[in-house]
């Protein structure tokens, strides 16, 4: 893309050919002889890494789509069949939900790398613009994407989004219910969500196209913001550049497979696994982390139209960053006062994605002002007057020369990429302290056997709890995403075939019609699901004080609670991800008798201290004594609590023994692999230093 | 991918710990990525509500009269039941085996004991249509999409299908009732 090519043809064929398509020529001109700057650093593999996970996004996306239904009453159920049933399922949606994450990761530090570096500097304005473009479509492409599993965060959230959209005057209203294709967010809106889901990602991959030609038009930047002058100053693409990207994507996959494995829920929200319902808000509409900057900006303007205004213009205003920032020295590294407030303004970004999670309220709104304020200023006072008064450090002659001051540049590189992941950690945070602000006890961790990086079920834990839910839980409460077969399965309680044929065969389904048009009752098959003791919802609600039990298939992963800071950071180091069963355990024992002085509760309802509210419909479910154990295991309340927890945890997630032990592989594999590269591309780059 | 160029830079011809380095890492990574693809491919197969969704179905005879056929599902594939006449039996246990093109003998396509009924899967070896029970010119069955033609034991007798109408795995568990699976 870069001039004519050098690429000579040597088989008959490859020159033939090359007079008809040139192909060849053009892949060699772009990615083989394509000159790159000698000094480029690691921050410059992360566009590779985006290309890679632009590739793995529409890849594990299409799978996806082979098994996802897109109707509001099958969306959550096929998404759980496909986790539970499809062979690797559980991979796939997590690399794909994951990736969703690491995809704007890598895109914030990529932007943020443009930003410090001055990439965005004639001659690259349309580069620069075009990664905007790309970034929208991201966002655009992320929401519709969480809106399809149908859960609670994924209607609220697709219902608070879409309404941004009637602040707009006169027409807004009209334009909504365009969107919706109804009176409200329904089956037609998952439809066409689905349907631009699809095609978005393709849309990205060709301005993706257009951006990486614009690159290799311009020629890529440098941390010198110097031009390459001489041939000394830049190396061929291949192998220099291919392989130090290749460690750079190698290194990145290590940390995407430490959620892929071993924290897939640490970046959603516990309130998607309850399916959508139309009537019941969540207490806390948070969206995905990656958008709460935005978030924040749209809540501290109390006018609906400028809060939208505002929120747009956040993003718009990096479009016009070639022209605000007239400076003609590039690299922030020559510009020392425009260094300090590129480190405010990265600042004000995490601190705008915190409150972003914060409720809208006393302290935070005011906060919320000030930083949205300051990230105005960045764009529009800063830097247009920074570019006019700085004065600039000398800029090197030449890049060669650049490189001969490689030792300074190392402890800068150091420091940032501290920053960086300090930085990265704070706004992962950002949720959950949302929910710390809540404020309460948090109920106590109990310590279990399916917890941490090498985490099993244990089989006699499972089974006991089978029993309690069998004896007492299924009085009220459905397992539907569990069939009886699961019980024989690897990983779960370990029940014979042969027992789990007998359990279900204790059970009686309704099927039919038969030949003479009649329903019947039939004795179950392991292919049944532990249905429902109700017949319908209304007769649930009627028989249970007005609230229905909920199915019990996703609890252990549905209820959760906030961890607050700092403790969440530790928490992506210590793997810990038991707020569900933590929940249940302390729920099933935390009723009380009588209710704290001053506590007026409702008739009918019983004193529980860790449910929200502490108003609960449902009598304490099981005391001591209540089942009797074979296996001499006490029989007490704590006891049945945590039995019955941890079988919950399993129907939650059957194959959380398979991710754990696949996870290990793939991470011993990575280093490995990571390693190699390094040392190939230290092999290779020698003969450059 | 990343391993090609690798080592057609050397030049040297005795194998260095370069090359080593180089051979080592093109193969892990070309290993990686062959295990990477072993999901995507994996999860095309059918999943394991759907395996669990193929189990044995049972089946009723008594409705069935002389002469008469009834078709059932299993598995997504429907399964003829026929309970033959005397004439469709002596029909099919008459002809020589070196007239078939599918050489089997009825007694192999029926239970012993319950000779008058064939229970086969109704899927032309052809190309999948459904043929059509009591046509044809053999007293079995017809396909009409291409023209092949099965006897009353549901062997292929006429037409482009090159082989027998198979017989799913099934028992009698009485009388009058079948286990198909
Ligand atoms: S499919 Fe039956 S004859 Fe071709």
């Amino acid at each position: 893309m870069s001039g004519p090519s050098t690429y000579q043809p040597q088989s008959p064929f490859m020159k033939w050919l090359e007079q008809r398509l040139p192909i060849a020529g053009l892949v060699h001109s772009s990615f083989i002889a394509y000159p790159t700057p000698r000094n480029l650093n690691y921050w410059w593999t992360f566009g590779a890494i985006l290309s890679m996970m632009l590739a793995v996004q529409i890849v594990t996306g299409i799978v996806l789509a082979m098994h996802y239904t897109p109707h509001v009453d099958l969306a959550f159920d096929s998404v759980e069949r496909l986790v539970r049933d499809v062979n690797y399922g559980w991979l796939l949606r997590n690399m794909h939900a994951a990736g969703a994450s690491m995809f704007f990761v890598a895109v914030y530090i990529h932007m943020l790398r443009g930003l410090y570096y001055g990439s965005y500097k004639a001659p690259r304005e349309v580069l620069w613009i075009l990664g905007v473009i790309i970034y929208l479509l991201m966002m655009a492409t992320g929401f519709m994407g969480y809106v399809l599993p149908w859960g609670q965060m994924s209607f609220w959230g697709a219902t608070v989004i879409t309404n941004l959209f009637s602040a707009i005057p006169f027409v807004g209203d009209s334009i909504v219910t365009l969107l919706w294709g109804g009176y409200s967010v329904g089956n037609p809106t998952l439809n066409r969500f689905f349907s631009l889901h699809y095609l978005l990602p393709f849309v990205i991959a060709g301005v993706v196209v257009l951006h990486v030609w614009a690159l290799h038009v311009t020629g890529q930047n440098n941390p010198a913001g110097v031009e390459p002058k001489t041939e000394k100053d830049t190396v061929p693409f291949t192998p220099y550049a291919t392989l130090k990207d290749a460690f750079g994507m190698s290194c990145f996959l290590v940390f995407f497979c430490w959620f892929i494995f071993y924290m897939p829920n640490y970046l959603g929200d516990a309130d998607n696994y309850i399916p959508a319902n139309p009537g019941v808000t969540p207490p806390h509409i948070v969206p995905e982390w990656y958008y709460l900057p935005f978030y924040a900006i749209l809540r501290s303007i109390p006018n609906k139209l400028m809060g939208v205004v505002a929120m747009f213009g956040a993003i718009i205003v990096l479009l016009f960053l070639p022209w605000l920032d007239s400076a003609k020295v590039r690299s922030l590294r020559y510009r020392p006062l425009a260094k300090r407030f590129f480190w405010g303004f990265v600042a004000t970004c995490l601190m705008l994605g915190w409150l972003g999670a914060k409720p809208a309220e006393g302290m935070y709104t005011i906060l919320g002002r000030i930083f949205t304020f300051f990230y105005f200023a960045y764009f529009l006072i800063v830097l247009p007057l920074l570019s006019r008064v700085e004065k600039t450090l000398p800029l090197p002659n030449s890049i060669a020369e650049d490189v001969l001051n490689k030792g300074k540049v190392v402890g800068t590189t150091a420091a940032s990429l501290f920053a960086a992941v300090l930085a990265g950690t704070m706004l992962f945070g950002g949720v959950q302290s949302a929910k710390a602000s809540e404020g309460g006890e948090s109920p106590p961790s109990l310590s279990w056997s399916f917890a941490g990086p090498f985490g099993t079920y244990d089989r006699a834990q499972l089974q006991r709890g089978f029993k309690i839910y069998k004896e007492v839980c299924s009085a009220c409460h459905s397992l539907k995403l569990l069939q009886y077969r699961n019980l024989a399965e690897p990983g779960g309680p370990s029940f014979t075939l042969d027992q789990a044929k007998a359990i279900a065969a204790e059970a009686s389904i309704k099927d039919g019609p038969n030949d003479a048009g009649e329903m019947f009752e039939r004795p179950g098959r392991l292919a049944d699901t532990f249905h429902s003791p109700f017949p319908n919802e209304q007769a649930a609600r009627a028989a249970n004080g007005g609230a229905v039990p909920p199915d019990m298939s996703l609890l252990a992963k549905a209820r959760s609670y906030p961890r607050g800071f700092p403790q969440f950071i530790f928490d992506f180091f210590t793997q810990f991800q038991e707020q569900g069963p933590n929940y249940i355990d302390a729920l099933l024992q935390g009723y009380q008798d009588t209710p704290p002085e001053g506590f007026s509760l409702p008739d009918g309802s019983y004193y529980n201290k860790w449910f929200p509210g502490h108003s609960i419909k449902m009598p304490p479910p099981i005391s001591d004594g209540q089942v009797t154990y074979d296996d001499g295991s006490p029989q007490t309340l704590p006891q049945y609590a945590k039995d019955v927890t941890a079988f919950l945890m399993w129907a939650a997630e059957p194959h959380l023994e398979a991710r754990k032990r696949l996870g290990l592989q793939v991470m011993i594999f990575l280093i490995i692999l990571s390693g190699l590269l390094y040392f190939t591309k230290r092999k290779v780059w020698s003969n450059v230093h | 991918m990343k391993g090609l160029w690798i080592v057609t830079t050397e030049t040297s011809a005795e194998p260095t710990r370069r090359d080593f380095l180089y051979i080592a890492t093109g193969a892990v990574a070309a290993v990686g990525a062959a295990a990477a693809v072993w999901p995507f491919i994996a999860q095309m197969n059918p999943d394991a509500s759907t395996i669990a969704a193929g189990a044995p179905i049972e089946v009723d005879l008594t409705p069935i009269a002389e002469g008469q056929d009834i078709k059932v599902f299993w598995r997504g594939k429907p399964i003829y039941i026929m309970n033959r006449t005397k004439k469709q039996v002596e029909e099919a246990r008459s002809v020589a085996l070196s007239a078939l093109p599918d050489p089997q003998t009825d007694q192999e396509r029926t239970k012993e004991g319950h000779e008058q009924w064939l229970v086969v899967i109704g899927i032309c070896t052809h190309l999948g249509c459904i043929p059509i029970a009591h046509e044809g010119s053999y007293d079995g069955f017809f396909c009409p999409c291409h023209g092949s033609q099965y006897d009353s034991s549901g062997r292929i007798r006429q037409g482009p299908a090159p082989l027998n109408l198979p017989v799913p795995p099934y028992q009698f568990v009485s009388d009058s009732k079948i286990q198909i699976g």
